[in-house]
């Protein structure tokens, strides 16, 4: 009982519920199916290559993992979200397949340049789009949610100008191996598990993980300790560029094109999500990176579990809908303090 | 004469994550009666006021109003106004993004027909109430823009309208001026002559001793007793607040008078200002020297020193540090020479609430450090332990929260992180103000003994008395001006005159 208890109280605890929650969905569904009960844990090789519903999750749940590793720095230093992640995605697939197919080419079948400038270019821009939204919500004080609405609307724009109104298809192998797979596991979980490591590694070995809840708790406070407070949300906000270009690489790979009307669509609202699933407070302060990571997985689960059942994908948002609604109102505080109430009145009750 | 009983609380008892707060407390209260409730800090006065106003669930006990059935169980601050119980706390817990106006009238603004809210109304209403209580202020501005001491009055004022029976004011003076105090307490007589019961809880003796008429002494988070005003004299309550005989205050400078004569300036600064908040001053101190801020709230005590910290930058004139010539424009800049600063304002500027009590102490030793030279859980966790036990603040573990705190061991907390950078210069800016008496003397010969270690302090309270006790010169302002300097002489009197201008005689 005892152990239960502590369980419950682990910040990861709930966050790992839901998931669980939802691959038990799947385990009873496929149950009543007559399916193989397990069959979504189940994986095999086709072709060569990592196959299954869980690997589908974990492939496909990359290019939000790695916005919610930004996100997550941003919401927690700033009290605010990065609406524009989405639309840096786009951008930034614009910048990199314009640069290797040539400007105003629909259709490369060779690189003009060597593929290495065009990804790092796109994520460079990433970079700038991140310290464009951190100079304004650090320096000039305005709100994140509206400093960062102008390349919300305006990046993908930006990036629609640089591909010539064209959907830039880019033919070369070597571009599609970010999306494809590397020998037999999926690329982007790769790039996936290499950007959360990373950033685990920063936040572990310096003080920067301290720095950006001090400053999201109390920027006053934690100027007067000795932070500057300005350049650490400037950072923050240029780690969630960084992100959003490194996903937007991946999902232009993921296509082997740079469809910038599509690409990176409604991201920042699964980014967002993730974060408030992974039980991090959208108001700023305390973070869990992993919490965050473990949401963005769940939502892609959701999708996944939603199709599988047969879901159409036009209705799947609306169970998507109902799904999230519960998940945030069991990890709601009042909720949680009706059960430890409960909890408490059930042991005095016994004695 | 014994006045009707208003309120009654009995056997109390709640306990936070490792800490019995509160220990089968009784508390009763009549009709027309300023009722101090006293204690040190983590006594357990504000968790007993929590209880009541229904900030904090008790665990067994009871609560009986006069005037309603059955005990009675707050679960909101809202439900405790209902039953009349109204509260101000000690930190100015009002809206500083609305005008004055809106904020006395929160939840309860005067309505048109139509259901909207009557601005116009409520904002005679408010201006009425201000008059009453001899506050010239424009009551459309947001509240913002005061001192934090017309902050707590406007506190007051929405208590007080809100027709109530118990008016509890906890710490109401700490960030009041005398002159200040002097208005709360004839609002308090007027209150109390028209039968309300007020719970008064301070940490300023003199004033339970002005206008109370019962204490209430807990310890620890029990009840030591409760006993009418005039059988428990001052060093009674002392030692019952304590639980120990007091070793007078007025004997811990006497063996600590040092001659600086010798010793090396530390900072030289001329013409600093900051404009709008203090004029242009030159300013010294040297190496050993504890040096006072003095003068009345807003004189621009705490502006000066957030300059020479460059917490505000300055805007004009020159500063050696250590004899060299001086440019900072950010705290860290400050820290990088040798600085510390405690804020006047813990809340705002002080405690990081949502990190750990470990964490609060490193904070700036880290920030010093810079972000790449982590220092080790190891490093971390001895350091925290050695300040948790130096300065013997109560807290379940280093690992709690600093929030859950009181609020005199958040300041001791804020106090450690200082300490922790090994500062030449540290500028305490009311490092008392909420602590108990006990904790007092601590922190006044903290000072003394940093000061004979070489290091350079700057102290500001609103206590004359304190200062006299610690500084051996005291700086005067007036009005964001510095006015004078006080070396010989430094009796209460003389520190009084300055600060008024010197001409005026009490």
């Amino acid at each position: 009982m005892n152990k239960l208890k502590k369980l419950t109280k682990q910040t990861l605890f709930l966050p790992i519920f839901c998931m669980l929650l939802v691959m038990l969905v799947n385990v009873i569904y496929d149950a009543a199916c007559g399916n193989f009960a397990f069959s979504f844990f189940s994986i095999s090789l086709r072709n060569g290559v990592l196959y299954g519903r869980l690997i589908d999750v974990l492939n496909r749940g990359s290019e939000v993992a790695i916005l919610a590793v930004g996100m997550t720095l941003v919401v927690s230093s700033s009290a605010g979200t990065d609406i524009s992640v989405g639309s840096v995605m786009s951008l930034s697939a614009a910048m990199c397949c314009m640069l290797l197919a040539g400007f105003g080419v629909s259709s490369a079948n060779e690189l003009q340049v060597p593929l290495v400038v065009g990804l790092l270019a796109g994520i460079f821009l990433g970079c700038v789009c991140g310290a464009f939204n951190g100079f304004l919500v650090a320096y000039l004080d305005i709100q994140p949610m509206v400093a960062t609405l102008i390349l919300f609307s305006a990046a993908r724009a930006v990036g629609l100008l640089l591909c010539n109104n064209l959907i830039v298809y880019i033919r070369d192998k070597s571009f599609k191996v970010l999306g494809g797979y590397l020998g037999f596991i999926p690329t982007p979980i790769i790039i996936a598990a290499v950007c959360v490591a990373v950033t685990t590694i920063l936040l572990k070995k310096t003080a920067l993980g301290l720095y950006i809840q001090s400053v999201g708790i109390n920027k006053k406070a934690s100027r007067i300790a000795g932070l500057n407070s300005r350049k650490i949300i400037l950072l923050c906000y240029i780690i969630c560029g960084l992100c959003a270009g490194i996903a937007g690489i991946v999902n232009a790979s993921r296509i082997s094109s740079a469809d910038t009307n599509n690409i990176g669509l409604n991201y920042e609202l699964d980014a967002i999500l993730a974060v408030a699933l992974g039980g991090n407070s959208l108001g700023g302060g305390k973070f869990n990176l992993a919490g965050s990571i473990i949401g963005a997985y769940t939502i892609q689960a959701i999708t996944t579990t939603l199709y599988a059942i047969g879901v159409s994908s036009d209705q799947a948002p609306v169970y998507k809908a109902v799904i999230v609604i519960i998940i945030v109102a069991v990890q709601a505080p009042p909720f949680k303090q009706y059960m430890s109430k409960r909890a408490a009145k059930r042991a005095l009750a016994r004695g | 004469m014994e006045n009707k009983v208003i309120l009654t609380m009995r056997g109390i008892s709640m306990t936070f994550p490792g800490v019995k707060a509160l220990d089968h407390v009784d508390f009763t209260l009549r009709q027309g009666e300023i009722h101090a409730l006293m204690g040190e800090n983590g006594a357990g006065k504000s968790t007993l006021i929590k209880c009541l106003t229904g900030i904090n669930a008790f665990e067994s006990g009871e609560i009986r109003v006069d005037g309603i059935e059955g005990p009675v169980v707050n679960h909101s601050t809202l439900d405790a106004q209902k039953k009349g119980i109204s509260t101000v706390y000690q930190e100015v817990n009002l809206c500083p993004n609305l005008s004055v106006a809106e904020n006395l009238f929160i939840g309860r603004e005067p309505r048109t027909k139509i259901g909207t809210i009557n601005r116009r109304e409520m904002n005679t209403r408010a201006a009425a109430i201000m008059k009453e209580l001899q506050i010239d202020i424009d009551v459309t501005e947001n509240l913002e823009n005061f001192s934090l001491a017309i902050q707590q009055m406007i506190a007051i004022a929405r208590a007080v309208d809100m027709e109530c029976k118990v008016l509890i004011l906890d710490e109401p003076t700490s960030s009041l001026d005398d002159h200040e105090v002097e208005k709360l307490f004839i609002l308090m007589n007027k209150l109390k002559a028209q039968g309300v019961g007020i719970i008064f809880v301070t940490h300023f003796l003199e004033q339970v001793y002005a206008v109370c008429d019962r204490i209430t002494v807990l310890r620890n988070g029990q009840l030591v007793g409760e006993y009418p005003i005039a059988d428990l004299p001052r060093v009674k309550l002392v030692a019952a607040m304590m639980g120990k005989d007091f070793d007078d205050l007025a004997s811990i400078k006497g063996d600590m008078a040092v001659d600086l004569s010798h010793a090396d300036y530390y900072i030289e600064a001329q013409g600093l200002s900051h404009k709008g908040t203090i004029k242009p001053f030159d300013f010294t101190i040297k190496k050993g020297e504890v040096v006072g801020l003095t003068g009345l709230l807003g004189s621009g005590r705490t502006e000066l020193a957030r300059v020479l910290y460059g917490a505000d930058k300055a805007q004009t004139g020159t500063m050696k540090v250590n004899g060299k010539e001086v440019k900072i424009n950010a705290p860290i800049e400050a820290m990088q020479l040798g600085m510390g600063l405690l804020p006047d304002d813990r809340k705002a500027e002080g405690i990081i609430a949502d990190l750990s009590v470990r964490e609060n102490i490193i904070l700036a030793m880290q920030a010093k450090q810079g972000v790449f030279r982590q220092i080790s859980m190891k490093e971390q966790q001895e350091i925290a332990d050695k300040y948790i036990e130096m300065l013997s603040i109560k807290t379940a573990s280093r690992e709690t929260l600093i929030r859950q705190l009181s609020g005199g061991n958040q300041q001791k907390v804020i106090l450690a992180r200082w300490l922790a950078t090994d500062p030449d210069f540290l500028i305490l800016d009311e490092p008392t103000r909420g602590i108990d008496i006990g904790t007092k003397t601590e922190i006044q010969k903290l000072v003394l003994k940093l000061a004979k270690e070489g290091k350079s302090i700057i102290f500001i309270s609103s206590e004359i008395e304190e200062m006299l006790r610690t500084c051996s010169r005291m700086v005067v302002l007036r009005d964001g001006v510095k006015v004078g300097e006080l070396t010989d002489e430094l009796t209460q009197n003389h520190v009084m005159q300055a600060i008024a201008g010197g001409d005026t005689d009490e």
